[in-house]
């Protein structure tokens, strides 16, 4: 299993469009995909699970994925985040 | 067979296409134990599979006609339909418990949605409605039902309806929708309003045009008459196509009016200016020689949506619609939602008299948040062209001062931050109310104008809820009543030297237009539509003949002398 831990720090948080674009890369891999913030955990391929964690501003996140692309996956993830201007 | 209908005549033309119903079908979920689960999880999913289809085409066309910006709610849409949350769940349902896919969907589904609209913030409110938008969809296809999708319509068509909300009008292609007919509402009732602000023939209050006309029937709407003739043979056809020919001929004749000053007979001016919704009706407005806005209806910013709109979002439209105009007079209605016009997301308890209730100035004094952003918004808005103010439902003194009092405070509070703001805006009243009518004298000293609104003081005055058609024969506007009051306004303003419009149906009413003229009615404001006609009705007619006339039927006894009279007086004119 591969995880990672990121802070937040796009002032809407994880909400709308931000949440899409997570939930549209995660839909690519194979692989079991979760995030977790504030002990519960959600699947990140799911844009409902994603949106209702409510994710603000200032946000310690964990993504963790676990299957044959599991790395790929983060990978892909971290990229995201960072390129959109969401977490570091 | 031709079939024919009539209704109230609710926008002028003629217009002959395919029927397209705009009619929400009922989607009613029964409980059932199914045999085949397998055979049932496969219908499921292929009902997930059109459904994604369909929210596809809906995102490619909404990218091309409103850009991808709006296009990008329907990705959420696209991501609930594929969420494994939402279809694990109800597949699991419709294995273990062995029920119907409808069933396992609409128990899932309600789930979902009532826990977002439990949740403390807007936004996720609003997810609910995603999901109740998509579920929709999928239930239907489980249940083999179509649901129209008015901005898929890519021919021209008659849209058929029991009514039309504001925002299912928004929705409808102009380029597409030749006209409308609906079930339901009479000349002052909002589709009626929004037909002729968007120019498209129509014809409202046909009690069956649902019942009556399916889709593909081909349809003439004859917005002059009041008619609407279904499946019409060729002969039917080809007179109306004659009379829209008459209809277009007539209408560029006026049209060589457009740049032309509205000026009686004797050379009296007075302006003709136009009702609006939305930035979007400016072209009609420009195209009609309209001499600005005497009513922009900003309610319709607040519609069909799940939230407020934010300052920001009013100081754009207020500010495209001040330019628009390029320094002609606009004069904005402050919100008046309540009676027939509701915001779901206000949460407001139902009424028992909605048009006596809790709306418009009222609401926006108690709420004061909502009516603080939208005065906000208005304000900075105003250095971009010549914006008046007007608050609707004024009922008494204190509550205009009340309303003007917050208006300056937030005035001084923008100008402490450096705001420009425009000086001298005006800011005055609807009249609507017959107690403020009455009170008219004591009002014009201290309000900028005066703007009668016909529509309600005449349902306020006869008390007849204008919505109910049972009582529709008394709405009355030439009613000596109604004429009493109306002078009485237009003399209290003139006497403290300020000016009276009118903004209600009755200004640009061909029977009303030489009585108002007679008595010195300063601004007809009116359907874009309906001012060319108006401008050419008034440059036959001399001010000092109409002022003897309005001195007359002020006398006569009832509603129909006084239609009789001006028509006589008229056709010698």
């Amino acid at each position: 299993m591969q995880q990672k831990t990121f802070k937040v720090i796009a002032d809407t948080g994880i909400h709308a469009r931000p949440a899409t674009l997570l939930v549209q890369a995660s839909g690519k891999f194979d692989s079991e995909i979760n995030l977790e913030y504030n002990g519960k955990k959600v699947n990140l391929k799911s844009i409902m699970g994603v949106m209702s964690l409510g994710v603000g501003k200032d946000a310690e996140i964990t993504i963790s994925a676990e299957g044959s692309d599991e790395k790929d996956a983060l990978n892909t993830l971290e990229e995201t985040l960072k390129k959109e201007g969401l977490a570091e | 067979m031709s079939t024919l209908l009539s209704g109230i005549a609710a926008s002028n033309g003629i217009a002959i296409a395919k029927a397209y119903r705009l009619i929400e079908p009922e989607l009613k979920v029964e409980k059932n134990s199914i045999e085949n689960v397998a055979d049932e999880t496969a219908r499921f999913r292929a009902a997930v599979d059109m459904s994604k289809t369909d929210l596809q085409h809906i995102r490619e066309k909404a990218a091309e006609d409103l850009g991808e910006d709006k296009a990008a709610i329907f990705d959420a849409h696209m991501l609930v339909i594929s969420d494994p949350e939402l279809l694990g769940p109800i597949e699991d349902k419709i294995t273990s418990e062995n029920v119907n896919a409808e069933f396992a969907l609409k128990e899932t589904a309600d789930m979902f949605i009532t826990m977002f609209e439990q949740m403390d913030n807007e936004y996720m409110k609003e997810r609910a409605a995603d999901i109740r938008d998509v579920t929709k969809r999928l239930l239907a296809h489980l249940l083999g039902v179509q649901i129209p999708n008015p901005s898929m319509i890519a021919e021209e068509v008659i849209v058929i309806s029991e009514d039309l909300t504001p925002s299912d009008t928004a929705q409808l292609n102009r380029q597409y929708v030749k006209g409308f007919t609906t079930d339901i509402g009479g000349r002052t009732s909002h589709s009626a309003i929004m037909a002729r602000s968007m120019e498209i023939p129509a014809v409202v209050g046909t009690k069956e045009a649902t019942k009556t006309i399916q889709n593909g029937d081909i349809v003439i709407v004859d917005g002059l008459n009041g008619q609407v003739h279904i499946n019409p043979t060729p002969e039917i056809i080809e007179q109306y196509k004659k009379e829209a020919q008459a209809y277009e001929a007539q209408k560029a004749e006026w049209a060589k009016l457009v740049n032309e000053q509205t000026v009686s007979k004797d050379g009296h001016h007075v302006e003709l200016v136009a009702n609006i919704g939305t930035p979007k009706d400016l072209e009609g407005v420009i195209n009609n020689g309209g001499e600005g806005v005497g009513l922009y209806r900003t309610e319709f910013l607040y519609m069909g949506r799940e939230q407020l709109p934010t300052e920001e979002e009013q100081f754009e439209a207020y500010k495209a619609v001040l330019e628009g105009l390029k320094g002609k007079p606009v004069v904005v209605r402050t919100l008046d939602i309540g009676g027939d016009k509701e915001l779901p997301y206000l949460n407001l308890p139902k009424e028992m008299n909605p048009f006596l209730g809790y709306r418009a100035i009222r609401l926006c004094l108690d709420q004061q948040e909502i009516f603080r952003t939208q005065l906000r918004a208005l304000l900075r808005a105003s250095q971009y062209g010549d914006l008046k103010i007007m608050f609707p439902m004024i009922a008494t003194l204190g509550e205009f001062r009340q309303a003007k009092a917050i208006l300056e405070e937030e005035k001084q509070q923008l100008l402490a931050k450096g705001v420009t703001v425009a000086e001298g805006i005006e800011v005055g009243i609807m009249v609507e109310i017959p107690s403020t009518a009455v009170m008219a004298d004591t009002f014009a000293k201290e309000v900028d104008f005066f703007s009668i609104g016909t529509n309600d003081l005449i349902q306020y005055t006869m008390a007849a809820d204008r919505m109910n058609e049972r009582v529709s024969y008394l709405y009355q506007p030439y009613n000596p009543a109604i004429l009493r009051l109306v002078k009485m306004v237009i003399d209290a303003a003139h006497n403290e030297g300020k000016w009276a419009g009118m903004c209600g149906e009755m200004a640009g009413d061909e029977t009303a237009i030489p009585v108002l003229l007679g008595l010195g009615l300063d601004e007809f404001s009116m359907s874009a539509t309906s001012i060319l006609r108006a401008r050419s009705l008034i440059s036959k007619l001399s001010k000092e003949e109409m002022e003897a006339l309005a001195l007359s039927v002020l006398n006569l006894e009832t509603n129909d002398d006084v239609k009789a009279a001006v028509e006589a007086a008229v056709s010698k004119a």
